[in-house]
């Protein structure tokens, strides 16, 4: 049995589906955080059989966790503060993804303009829609 | 889209037909409207004003109509008619030339074959821009032009059945016209395309959830005798990766006069120019016929814009 200790401040994002651990590290910038990480792949689930867990050791005020809900809404966001769960954080999608999908439409200005960041808007909640802001192709990226 | 001008004061752009509300819509139909009855009022409107018309690729048509309208609004007219011509051959980002625009300028009507370039130079600029088409994007202008010629022609912009034929699904204007129409009650909408033309997903879903009343057909006749108006549209090369499909359906549908026959007496019919086969000519002398006169109404439309845009519309 592998056991990863208890954090005193941070974030457990708890019932990931298998295999999108990793990539939610990179999605967070996790891997450009000067802080303690644990990622836990295949660990035994009741609800799910095996999920991921990601442990953050940080300020609860630096991580913007929004790209979760894009993600899988059904990731478990627990926030830890002196040791315990302060709350467990709804996830909401947000209004705008700025950074975090990258529009391949070969027709858009994003394409030949590289310094332009990439930003995605919020087109339909019920079916978790994003489109490009500049030429409202809709995202074909899998998070 | 509002930005901060030069003076400090914040800046109007046009990138869709949607930016503007229905009441403002309705001040801008009115002020061209007015242009078109008095245009002697009009003449001195933007004296010493400049519009830059910033054209990464060819539109005769759209650049003539942009730099008419200032003329005869009494401002002058800078600008370049393909990227050759500009820094953007050197490698010059939308958002530097805009930069660079905005000290020569007033206001600016860009086109770009790129979907989303003028919403990138508005970001930047210290100038109205106009979107004056980005690739298969958005349009307004156009759109802009097709309501007031069927506003000025029909006396208003609700309770039509509108036929729209043609490229529905790379036809920017078709995309831009429907979605401005959609804000005017009891409209109703046919659109007449052949199977790989159809129109997007979006816009269908769009359609079916504000329950809109609309079909989808492939034959033209069929749907003749009950459009209030018929929107023909051009299959354009430049939109398609592959030549065969073009030359396959780039004569899919002809108007002429025996379809013609099939349609009511006060049917207009109504092209975003330029047309290659899909109207026949001998049709043009047909009253119900309204391109040309649409190419008039769009050079009201974009003196009301920019009067409008340079904050001199009174």
């Amino acid at each position: 049995m592998l056991n990863v200790g208890k954090i005193d401040e941070g974030f457990v994002l708890d019932h990931i589906p298998v295999g999108k651990g990793m990539s939610i590290y990179y999605h967070l910038g996790l891997d450009k955080l000067d802080c303690m990480v644990a990622i836990i792949k295949n660990a035994h689930s009741k609800r799910l059989g095996r999920k991921d867990i990601i442990k953050v050791e940080c300020d609860i005020n630096t991580l913007n966790l929004d790209v979760l809900a894009v993600i899988d809404h059904t990731i478990t966001v627990n926030v830890i503060k002196d040791g315990e769960i302060l709350e467990k954080q709804p996830l909401e999608l947000p209004q705008e993804l700025k950074g975090v999908m990258r529009c391949r439409n070969p027709r858009c200005i994003t394409s030949i303009e590289q310094e332009l960041p990439h930003i995605f808007y919020l087109a339909d909640p019920e079916k978790e829609v994003y489109r490009c802001k500049y030429c409202d192709e809709k995202n074909s990226e899998k998070m | 889209m509002e930005t901060i001008g030069k003076d400090g004061r914040p800046l109007r752009h046009l990138m869709t037909p949607l930016d503007f509300s229905v009441e403002e819509l309705d001040k801008l139909f009115d002020l061209a409207s007015d242009i078109k009855g008095h245009p002697d009022d009009y003449k001195d409107l933007c004296a010493r004003k400049k519009l830059a018309t910033c054209f990464y690729e060819p539109s005769t048509r759209t650049r003539l109509s942009f730099e008419t309208a200032m003329l005869d609004l009494g401002g002058q007219v800078i600008g370049f008619s393909d990227a050759n011509s500009s820094s953007a051959s050197k490698g010059e980002s939308v958002s530097d030339t805009i930069r660079v625009i905005s000290c020569f300028a007033d206001i600016c009507a860009m086109r770009h074959p790129k979907e989303g370039a003028p919403m990138v130079a508005a970001a930047h600029s210290r100038i109205p821009v106009i979107n004056a088409g980005d690739g298969g994007h958005q349009h307004p202008t156009q759109t802009l032009t097709d309501m007031l010629t069927i506003r000025s022609l029909k006396g208003k912009l609700d309770g039509f059945t509108i036929g729209l034929c043609g490229d529905l699904k790379f036809g920017r204007t078709v995309h831009s016209l429907v979605n401005a129409m959609l804000r005017y009650p009891n409209n109703k909408y046919v659109f007449i395309s052949p199977e790989e033309l159809r129109i997007p997903s979006y816009l269908r879903e769009k359609l079916r959830s504000m329950n809109v009343e609309f079909e989808e057909v492939e034959r033209l006749e069929d749907s003749m005798p009950k459009l209030d108006m018929l929107y023909m549209t051009r299959v354009q090369r430049e939109r398609f990766f592959n030549e065969e499909d073009y030359v396959r359906l780039k004569d899919f549908y002809v108007l002429n006069k025996t379809k013609m026959e099939l349609a009511p007496k006060d049917m207009l019919v109504l092209h975003p120019l330029p047309r290659v086969n899909e109207i026949s000519v001998e049709i043009d002398e047909d009253p119900r016929a309204v391109y040309f006169e649409q190419v008039q109404y769009g050079v009201y439309v974009r003196m009301a814009l920019i009067a409008t845009l340079l904050g001199m519309a009174g």
